[in-house]
């Protein structure tokens, strides 16, 4: 610290370098070239160091100055690109990571508002007060995470559009929607029109819920970006590292070949403080990469096949109800049901297969997989019971297909509890679990990953300057010995 | 300017036959309503395809009489969704309509029930499969008699004429299916013979395309259409649910409504001629149409039934 490294040679370089200094100053400034003073002042310096290199002293100088620059580079650079991977760390857990959440969480509401609202259409009258309630929560819910989100991602014009969509579109859909229910509690048919345009709204080409659904995947790339920023290797540093070990290395030996002496104090500290740092960035990075890439696995991927599968027992649950509103003329809301199952639990009812199936696949313990599992056999028995619903329906008893739809009594005055509607809500409840546990997991792992890095970029800068402290003294104590 | 907004708003309303958005709201099997031929007379045997069985000339009680009778209920095909002729009534849950009086007049008269009947839901494209596979004794269902239809079904003696009218708000300036609808967007569904109509002469109207007649109602109501273009009948059940819908000018078709039945349940289709002349004589017919369709649809009187 008390050394500055090329600052102070100047006085020195004069005493060896009488012979070439004036020669730098002989050849006559190039025309047009920058004015003769700045030319002579860096033919001057060139022509110093030249100089300085012939003498040990000179030389001793050189050596330390370069390996001062090199560890602080080394340090410098570490914290620079740590602190790069830091932040990206820190963005995936607090900034892209919830706002795909906040995306999934507007697309899961308002296809819940949708599903919620075709069910309480079979009711027939009044919706009773539980349905009109849960429209209402998801109706004000996704209102609230749309104007959050819009908050939240000033950066992306695209991300801006789709809020925009959004935005202009929800409050169209709750007319239409309102317009379903005036019509409907009259006794009008129109209402069900209302009722499947305002299904049609939302599920059309650039709707609703194909707003929501650009906005999620937006969300999903930054968040896959922030993931490979955090992720991405730190060459740069270890170049540095090595580079600056390698030329320590180097300097001890040449001062060992000359001096015989095995240690040198400054310079031993500074290559253990440059090792310490490089073992730091390589180990600490290892961790959080591993740690973001457990998080991203574990946690993100399997929210996202969470996620996609409770959209789909959502759309499910609004084609069976609407089979049933349409009455009669709903086959194709009865094959997007079929399709829906399928992409759901895969072809076969009684197996396990699509998005269920990925979803068991990347939970990694019992706490992830028991509530997939349950959602399983949740989905087996609403299909079941879907089939016999339709098979009332087709036989003529719209009664008794409404009762294993949403409950009530059949045809026959029983009252039907083994409904479809409490499978539905058995799944969704046992999804929403586990995408609760998925998101723990997610946070501890990226948190864990994130932690990895939060010291290092400090750790590197001071053990930097420890570094070139070392080596100066090292150097110094050596240049002592020509005085 | 204004076409322009017109074609945009179509562009986003409309569902045409090649998009291939799944969940819009143009659902191609959702035509809940009769599909009318495409043919009044397509061959030169068949020009007055309303023609039925006499039910003085033949046996009311054949084998077909005796199928339904032990079986103990009539099956029988209808519709849920078409207001005033057959449709959930949302307060009691059950059937109703013009159709469904009929339905029951039908089943009273070969069971002695009334209520001795199995309402099925037919898609709109399964009812001639059903009738020739005899998933369903009969379709009671806003059905056009037609040449076309006739080679596959038989039919009985029309029970109510119904033709292709405009229907729209009031105060438009649209008086019916000419020059006034120039520049202004009529409703139709897709498949209809409105659509056909609409094809050959469409006075100017910019046209638009959904899957179910009553999608038009909803569109006339949001203001994207002006008027909408289906038969008298359906129109009638349109203006029912909006004091400010009414149906206007005159009709532009004669579509006769029959009960359609299998080929071969000849005594059946006897049996129901003799049903609907008693149907029209008692007075059974003027009391259902009074209660469903003389308010929306006034001055119809049955129409005569016409024998081969």
């Amino acid at each position: 610290m008390t050394h500055t490294p090329t600052g102070s040679a100047g006085p020195d370089v004069r005493i060896g370098a009488g012979g070439p200094a004036p020669r730098g100053t002989v050849p006559a400034p190039p025309p047009g070239a920058p004015g003769p003073g700045r030319r002579r002042a860096w033919v001057e310096s060139a022509a110093r160091l030249r100089a300085a290199a012939t003498t040990e002293p000179g030389r001793l100088r050189i050596i330390g100055a370069a390996l001062a620059v090199l560890v602080v580079a080394f340090g410098a650079t570490t914290a620079y690109q740590v602190t790069d991977r830091s932040t990206a760390a820190d963005n995936v857990v607090k900034h892209s990571a919830p706002l795909s959440a906040t995306a999934a969480e507007i697309y899961r509401s308002l296809a819940d508002a949708d599903a919620t609202v075709t069910g309480g259409f079979l009711v027939g009258g009044e919706l009773p007060e539980k349905v009109s309630d849960r429209y209402e929560n998801d109706i004000t819910h996704a209102s609230k995470l749309i104007t959050e989100a819009a908050a939240n991602s000033e950066g992306s014009p695209q991300a801006r559009a789709e809020i925009a969509a959004l935005n202009w579109q929800l409050p169209k859909y709750v007319e239409l929607v309102t317009a379903a229910q005036t019509n409907n509690r009259q006794g009008l048919p129109v209402g069900g029109a209302y009722l499947r345009y305002a299904n049609s709204q939302m599920r059309k080409p650039h709707g609703l819920l194909s707003s929501a659904d650009r906005l999620y995947q937006i969300e999903n790339d930054r968040l896959g970006r922030d993931y490979t920023r955090a992720k991405a290797l730190p060459y740069v540093s270890w170049g540095l590292g090595a580079v600056a070990l390698g030329a320590l290395l180097w300097a001890q030996r040449r001062h060992y070949r000359r001096t015989n002496r095995v240690f040198n104090h400054g310079m031993l500290a500074a290559s253990a403080a440059s090792a310490v740092v490089l073992l730091w960035l390589v180990a600490g990075h290892t961790v959080a990469r591993a740690e973001l890439e457990n998080s991203a696995a574990h946690g993100a991927r399997s929210m996202q096949v969470l996620n996609n599968a409770r959209i789909s027992v959502l759309q499910a649950r609004g084609d069976e109800n609407l089979t049933l509103v349409a009455r009669g003329s709903g086959d194709d809301y009865e094959n997007n049901f079929a399709d829906g199952m399928t992409l759901l639990a895969g072809k076969d009812p009684k197996g396990v297969g699509g998005e269920l199936a990925d979803a068991l696949r990347l939970a990694d313990d019992s706490a992830g997989s028991a509530p997939v599992n349950a959602a399983i056999t949740g989905v087996q028995t609403w299909r079941a019971r879907h089939t016999a619903e339709r098979t009332s329906d087709k036989a003529g008893d719209y009664t008794t297909a409404v009762a294993k739809v949403i409950g009530g009594k059949d045809s026959s005055g029983k009252t039907v509890d083994q409904t479809t509607g409490s499978c539905f809500d058995a799944v969704d409840t046992s999804l929403q679990t586990a995408v609760a546990h998925e998101q723990d997991e997610f946070k501890s792992a990226a948190d864990s990953g994130r932690g990895a890095l939060t010291l290092l970029p400090y750790g590197a800068a001071a053990l930097a300057v420890i570094a070139a402290a070392g080596a100066l003294l090292g150097i110094g104590r050596r240049l002592s010995e020509y005085r | 300017m204004a076409a322009a907004c017109t074609l945009a708003l179509l562009g986003a309303l409309v569902p045409l036959q090649d998009d291939p958005a799944p969940l819009s709201a143009g659902r191609p099997a959702q035509v809940t309503w009769a599909q009318y031929a495409a043919t009044q007379d397509g061959s030169g045997t068949c020009t007055q395809p309303e023609r039925s069985l006499d039910p003085n000339l033949g046996s009311t009680t054949g084998a077909a009489v005796a199928r339904i009778r032990k079986y103990g209920k009539l099956k029988v095909g209808v519709d849920q969704n078409s207001y005033l002729w057959g449709f959930r009534d949302p307060a009691t849950g059950d059937l109703a309509g013009f159709d469904i009086d009929l339905v029951k007049a039908i089943a009273k008269d070969i069971l002695g029930d009334e209520n001795a009947v199995q309402y099925l839901t037919v898609p709109t494209a399964d009812r001639i499969k059903d009738i020739k596979s005899g998933a369903v004794d009969m379709v009671v269902r806003t059905m056009t008699i037609n040449c076309e239809r006739l080679k596959d079904v038989a039919f009985s003696t029309a029970y109510f004429t119904a033709g292709q009218q405009i229907l729209t708000s009031g105060g438009s300036s649209i008086t019916g299916f000419d020059d006034s609808l120039r520049g202004r967007t009529v409703c139709t569904a897709t498949g209809s013979t409105g659509q056909k109509k609409l094809q050959g002469d469409r006075h100017g109207a910019d046209v638009m395309l959904v899957a179910n007649q009553l999608d038009c109602l909803v569109q006339l109501q949001l203001h994207l259409a002006d008027a909408v273009f289906t038969d008298n009948a359906l129109g009638a059940g349109q203006a029912a649910q909006d004091p400010a819908v009414h149906l206007v000018g005159k009709t532009v078709t004669d579509e006769p409504y029959g009960v359609a039945m299998n080929l071969a349940d000849t005594d059946l289709v006897r049996r129901v001629n003799k049903v609907l002349n008693a149907y029209r004589a008692d007075g059974s017919w003027q009391a259902s149409y009074h209660h469903w369709l003389e308010a929306d649809l006034p001055g119809i009187k049955p129409p005569v039934p016409l024998y081969k």
